[in-house]
């Protein structure tokens, strides 16, 4: 188990990592989801021991770890850019962890083998790197890193660089590679999407800061704040600003008020959050609320539309399944139901697990 | 803006040309192709890495000089001519700035080197700023912006000109993050819709492609697979492998034995009728293939073929179901909230079953 303690660090004014504090399991896979900058990989890197946190502690099965130096630690890192020995075979560069720890050589065969079946390698072991495709590159890259048995996997968005399909592939194959070992397992990503098909659990970070920590599919499905419910958001979160006035929100447009049975307070701000496949074109039921705005382009992917429109002075956008196609400035009712809207405080909290939403007309 | 024709292109690449993969790999090629894209569409060039789309861009915009074959910009041939010449603008995966110049002098620069009047420079600046909300950095240095900055500044460049043939891109949201990736890419689609300049967009990401393009160009080894609209790519793929290439997951490709108008799965018995039009006949078709989206295979626990699931994935909007039907693999895509039968009997959705006879498709009957 890796523990992170309120590490923080700071470089000159700005500040790469903001107190986190983080209990990393063994076998289990731990994602950092957040945009660029976010600070995923300063924390990586201090997690590896490859930089020093100005404060905090970090523990590796119960033993502080901080000072000991990267070479001493049983890591393994992966990154964007796939890095192999280009003279090396494919056999070789996969071997090459274990060559300098005296193994024998049919164990080291055993091991590559199974490791090269894991990521269909095994047709290419006597093959050089560089002619492979991209992803057959990153896949002995993984597997270098795989067959280490470190007790510390990095991986820094391996897929990034990565045909669209490809990742398609790997996202799939990589939790089952990943239950196998008894390794910590670290994955970064900016993509929620690719948090999301991995599983497992997922830290997420805007800021330095970890925001929510927990099972991936629990953070999408209950974001404690307004930054995790933004960065779990594929399209992008629709959000409206809404002034509390004789203890209730007007929705704008269309005479319905949000109450809350005690928490809305007169003259603060709240943030309503509405995901875009959650806006339908018909009224599903009395309570749903109703978002008119004027559509500013349609984009067709296949079998959905993403209907983006103004609402309010702000893009929004609509996730409809079918073809739907409207004209540029054509007016349109979107409507959410009260479940599936966001209600977020001033400081950025979630305060309603919106069943308690009531609507009035 | 033009009309971009190409006439038996084709394009080997010598070796050593090109690619950093020397010897073992496959020499990338374009094979023979015609295509004509008329003024003012926008265009997407979709395949996977190696499939050739960058060599015909790169052929389009005059980077590289065909094997055989000639472009024509409005009936002109132009093959002979470089880049310059075809008077195009490029936007590539990676910013290419001037670092020391401001960002507005970044955008004014394409204009001032055609000896624009410095009004009609300052108004064009201020109107792609607007754009790509870059009017509060319009004096900072490139050099100190970030790499997402960086690259809305080489879009901004591609799109400051109105006199271009074409605007050419070649994965250009690749660097930016997700959520600035929808916003410009919306952008783009508004740029395109309201100025109709002929564009042309480079990218192996499907809905980067369905949602830019009015009419995508799919790629692979060399050749160009299918022309057609997101939803014909959607719904009737001419090959497999755009079938299994567009959607998310991909179409379930399954081996089928075709008697009559019925497809048959192991024991199961699918009718085609309704794909394939009430006169349909088998005409000694060989290795057949059924091809169903997932978005229309249907789960319950009344109607179907029985089947066993394996695996399920939730990703929040929707659910994929993994089912094995007759010892194949099939994927089905539920929406969020709906419910999964333990033991579900799988249907198809009538109408939206395509059938394969060799990886192609077999159209119904006029």
């Amino acid at each position: 188990m890796l523990e992170l303690l309120n590490i923080s660090r700071k470089v000159g004014d700005e500040v790469y990592v903001d107190k986190v504090s983080l209990s990393l399991q063994r076998g289990e896979l731990n994602i950092l989801l957040g945009p660029t900058l976010a600070g995923k990989t300063s924390l990586m890197r201090i997690m590896a021991g490859l930089d020093k946190p100005d404060s905090g502690s970090l523990r590796f099965d119960g033993r502080d770890v901080l000072g000991l130096p990267v070479q001493k630690r049983n890591v393994a890192m992966v990154y964007q850019q796939f890095i192999n020995y280009p003279t090396l075979t494919v056999f070789d560069n996969i071997a090459s962890p274990l060559t300098v720890n005296r193994i024998s050589r049919s164990e080291i065969a055993s091991r590559v083998g199974r490791v090269s079946d894991l990521l269909k390698l095994g047709d290419f072991l006597h093959r050089r790197p560089d002619t492979l495709s991209g992803g057959q590159q990153q896949r002995v890259a993984l597997a270098r890193a795989l067959i280490k048995g470190a007790d510390l996997v990095i991986l820094d968005e391996p897929l990034a660089n990565l045909d669209y399909k490809l990742r398609e592939e790997l996202r799939a194959e990589l939790p089952g590679l990943f239950a196998e070992m008894g390794a910590v397992l670290v994955y970064a990503t900016t993509e929620p999407t690719e948090a999301l098909v991995l599983g497992g659990n997922t830290a997420c970070m805007f800021g330095g800061a970890v925001e929510q920590f927990g099972p991936t599919l629990e953070l999408y499905r209950q974001p404690v704040g307004l930054q995790t419910a933004r960065i779990f958001s594929d399209p992008p979160l629709n959000t409206l600003l809404l002034h509390c006035r004789h203890g209730e929100l007007r929705i704008p447009g269309s005479g319905q008020s949000i109450k809350l049975a005690a928490e809305l307070h007169d003259g603060r701000d709240y943030t309503l959050g509405v995901r875009p496949h959650h806006l339908s074109l018909v009224r599903r039921s009395p309570e749903d609320i109703e978002m008119r705005g004027e559509v500013t382009v349609t984009e067709i992917g296949g079998s959905e539309s993403f209907v983006h429109f103004e609402f309010q002075h702000r893009a929004w956008v609509a996730l409809i399944h079918g073809i739907r196609e409207f004209a540029r400035s054509e007016v349109v009712s979107f409507f959410v139901q009260p479940q599936n809207s966001l209600l977020f405080d001033q400081s950025g909290s979630l305060i309603s697990n919106s069943t308690a939403m009531i609507m009035t007309q | 803006m033009a009309t971009i024709e190409l006439q038996a292109i084709a394009h080997q690449y010598e070796s050593g040309q090109g690619s950093a993969s020397s010897d073992a790999a496959e020499p990338f090629a374009v094979n023979t192709l015609d295509q004509c894209w008329p003024d003012g569409g926008a265009y997407a060039l979709l395949g996977p890495s190696g499939c050739g789309k960058t060599t015909l861009l790169n052929i389009i915009s005059g980077l590289l000089h065909p094997t055989a074959g000639s472009v024509l910009f409005d009936g002109v041939d132009v093959t002979a001519r470089s880049p310059e010449q075809r008077n195009i603008a490029q936007v590539f995966q990676f910013p290419v700035v001037y670092e020391t110049l401001t960002v507005a002098d970044n955008l004014a620069f394409p204009l001032r080197n055609r000896g624009l009047p410095r009004l009609d420079i300052d108004s064009r600046v201020a109107s792609v700023l607007t754009m790509l909300g870059l009017q509060e950095k319009a004096n900072l240095k490139a050099r100190d912006l970030s790499v997402d900055d960086k690259q809305k500044i080489s879009l901004g460049r591609g799109l400051v000109r109105t006199d271009v043939k074409a605007i050419l891109f070649d994965e250009p949201l690749t660097v930016i993050d997700p959520h600035l990736k929808w916003q410009l890419r919306t952008e783009l689609k508004k740029i395109h819709q309201q100025f109709q300049h002929t564009m042309i967009y480079v990218t192996h990401d499907q809905t980067e492609a369905l949602t830019f393009a009015d009419r995508v160009i799919v790629m692979h080894e060399g050749s160009i697979i299918q022309v057609g609209t997101p939803q014909e790519l959607f719904e009737k793929p001419q090959h497999t492998f755009v079938g299994r290439f567009i959607g998310s997951p991909g179409m379930n490709v399954i081996p089928c034995v075709v008697e009559g108008a019925t497809a048959i799965v192991g024991e199961h018995r699918i009718s085609l009728h309704a794909s394939l039009g009430s006169d349909f006949r088998n005409s000694g078709l060989q290795n057949t293939e059924l091809g169903i989206r997932p978005e229309y295979v249907r789960l319950s626990q009344e109607q179907g073929l029985p089947a066993a699931i394996t695996a399920i994935e939730d990703v929040g909007k929707h659910v994929v179901v993994r089912v094995m039907l007759a010892g194949h693999e099939l994927k089905a895509i539920l929406r969020e909230g709906e419910l999964i039968p333990q033991h579900p009997k799988v249907s198809f959705e009538p109408g939206k079953i395509n059938l394969y006879e060799n990886a192609h498709l077999i159209e119904a009957a006029e």
